[in-house]
């Protein structure tokens, strides 16, 4: 075997020129297939970083206006929803529902800390929150189910707020916060999301309701399903839910405005089936660009075959046997390939790290969000090896057809030089 | 060494050519032998049949007691390797390598190691006097220098039988005088020969010269002591 590679190393060096043409055409098919890769990944984990905020057994509903006439009611009255609503589901759909949980809140509020005065909304929430909104603690605890029965007057607050009211996020737990007059103590502050915008500080639902006094009305309801495990099911939850509602609030069972639903696990299936169709079609393109590679490879290389076939003559005279020769060519194929791959594999991977750099970190701001769009777009080293991999198939692949007509070449030859 | 009974050969062209029409012959071991014929004779496809590099349609082939016939290339690959030596008009040397990696090559398709087949390389290089050439490249070695390369070549793998395809036909009258003497002292350390060729002068320095004629052998020709002088008619000055 390192005889025949010494042999190779020969030819090769032989024709320069002809290698380092047949070489770029490798490289820039590889590096092309690298960033591709890259491109591809950076969107994929933009969509994944998004969709990582979705906890997939949640359905929310939100108040609407019925659209049509229903038993003598008029269109577009607004259908509210109350804690009524919430307690009934949990009786209606036992076996379907893990918990539930309303939302109410308060605009316009002034939170005071100190010398620093934040206008801010006031949000009441159950302790589900966490979950059904896929936040994650930064620093000390959420609101739990004694703050809840005991009205307690205990505040949680994104970084951002607790920063600006005391200097550091994680000096915030344990202090005190003054809102409308009344003493709150932070015991928690949640993690920054990107896409969060406004100012928003949640208290016990219980106490936001008593202090302002709110009626039975609700912004929000959230319910968290079990034993639900397709999107179809998930489908006809959200419908039970709406009948349900239909039939106190008297709307139309089929008005979809009459109360607005949003559904998690149809929206994951969306974003699951983008990303799928994505891979698929860079992989595609990929193996396009490859396939281009291996064509134009496989025709150099039967050029040096037939610019060769005087010295294949001459050691098939010599007592070469076609096995050696088909041999000898596929892995020159095989060198070639996978050298320059590795160029042109190098040069991606720099070229991605590069975009990662400047393109990467970058947001774009909407105005009332900050959106980052190209998450980390850069491969992996798995995606390295098999990369690798394919180079090695795709020059033996490349050599296969030259080293097949390198070897029906008859030893005459030598002789009619 | 060689026996041929009632070889044919027909190439299937735009037009049928019967090349070969019935050749016999009895090549012995230790025998030096010219095969001698006008262009168009068949003398070149008798050598390829000889060399195994070419097959034939009819009759019956024999080299060193192994019958040649219905070969697969891999076993006919190994049977030049091991029993016969080319010698080429055209040297047929590989361009990209050196004398001592052309001489080597033969023992490259039988496995022997780099290092062992380069140093016999460089023996049989010495032998034709062309140690310090070892390292040239074909195009940077004289006519004469280029034939014993492949005379080095023929001779590194210890074959049964050299054959020559006009060994002497690229080269000046000189050089031509010098090969085939080495051809005539190898055949002297009883070296079984089998030359081509259309020129008499080298025809006659072989003990025997098979006339061939429109693919049938015309006659054989012992060669006298007198016959093969450089002064007669047939003598190898051109």
């Amino acid at each position: 075997m390192l005889e025949t590679l010494l042999e190779i190393r020969d030819t090769i060096l032989r024709s320069k020129m002809r290698t380092a043409a047949t070489g770029i055409a490798v490289a820039s098919g590889l590096f092309l297939l690298i960033t591709l890769l890259g491109f591809s990944n950076g969107i994929i984990h933009t969509m994944q970083q998004q969709s990582q905020g979705l906890a997939l057994d949640v359905i929310n509903l939100y108040p609407g206006q019925a659209s049509k006439p229903y038993r003598g009611l008029k269109a577009w009255r607004y259908v509210p929803l109350t804690e009524r609503d919430r307690t009934m589901t949990e009786d209606v759909f036992q076996r379907n529902v893990r918990s539930t949980s309303v939302q109410i809140s308060q605009d316009n509020i002034y939170a005071t800390a100190g010398k620093q005065t934040l206008s801010t909304t006031l949000s009441g929430v159950y302790p589900d929150y966490l979950h059904t909104r896929a936040r994650n603690l930064a620093f000390g605890r959420f609101l739990n189910r004694k703050d809840m029965t005991e009205r307690r007057k205990v505040a949680v607050l994104n970084e951002r707020e607790a920063r600006i009211l005391y200097g550091h996020a994680e000096v915030a737990v344990g202090q005190l916060l003054r809102i409308s007059g009344l003493t709150y103590t932070v015991v928690g502050v949640l993690k920054q999301r990107m896409e969060d915008y406004g100012s928003e500080m949640l208290v016990p639902f219980s106490t936001l309701k008593h202090i302002y006094n709110k009626g039975e009305n609700v912004n929000q309801m959230s319910v968290r399903t079990r034993n639900i495990t397709t999107v179809t099911q998930a489908d006809s939850m959200e419908n039970g839910l709406r009948r349900m509602l239909a039939r106190t609030h008297d709307f139309d069972p089929t008005d979809k405005s009459a109360v607005w639903t949003w559904n998690a696990a149809r929206d994951a299936q969306s974003v699951n089936q983008a990303t799928n169709v994505m891979t698929f079609s860079f992989w595609i393109l990929g193996l396009l660009t490859m396939l281009s590679g291996i064509v134009g490879v496989s025709n150099i290389m039967l050029i040096t075959v037939k610019e060769r076939t005087h010295e294949f003559g001459i050691r098939k005279a010599l007592g070469a046997r076609p096995w050696n020769i088909v041999r000898m060519v596929i892995l020159e194929s095989m060198i070639i390939t996978t050298l320059f791959g590795y160029v042109g594999m190098f040069a991606g991977v720099a070229f991605c790290q590069w975009m990662d750099k400047n393109m990467g970190n970058q947001t774009m701001d909407m105005g009332f969000a900050q959106v980052q769009y190209f998450v980390d777009p850069t491969v992996g080293l798995d995606t390295c090896l098999q990369a690798t991999l394919v180079m090695i198939v795709a020059g033996a692949l490349a050599g296969f057809f030259p080293a097949w007509r390198a070897a029906k070449v008859q030893p005459i030859e030598a002789l009619r030089g | 060494m060689i026996q041929l009974k009632n070889i044919h050969k027909t190439y299937h062209g735009g037009t049928e050519l019967h090349v070969l029409k019935g050749i016999s012959l009895d090549i012995r071991e230790g025998e030096f032998v010219s095969i001698m014929g006008a262009s168009g004779s068949g003398k070149s496809t008798l050598l390829n049949i000889l060399g195994i590099l070419d097959t034939y349609d009819e009759g019956e082939y024999s080299l060193a007691g192994t019958p040649v016939r219905n070969l697969s290339e891999t076993h006919a690959a190994r049977l030049r390797n091991e029993s016969i030596g080319f010698i080429f008009q055209s040297f047929n040397l590989i361009p990209f390598k050196t004398a001592q990696e052309n001489v080597a090559l033969p023992l490259f398709y039988r496995g022997v190691s780099r290092a062992k087949r380069n140093a016999l390389a460089l023996e049989y290089l010495d032998r034709m006097g062309l140690k310090d050439w070892a390292t040239h490249l074909p195009n940077e070695l004289s006519g004469g220098q280029k034939q014993r390369v492949a005379i080095a070549r023929a001779l590194i793998t210890h074959p049964k039988i050299i054959l020559a395809d006009e060994p002497t036909g690229a080269l000046d009258s000189r050089t031509s005088v010098e090969v085939m003497q080495i051809l005539k002292d190898l055949h002297r350390q009883g070296m079984t020969i089998v030359v081509v060729t259309h020129e008499s002068g080298v025809a006659y320095q072989a003990e025997k010269i098979v006339h061939i004629k429109d693919g049938l052998i015309e006659n054989i020709e012992e060669v006298t002591e007198q016959s093969r002088s450089p002064f007669t008619m047939n003598g190898v000055m051109k």
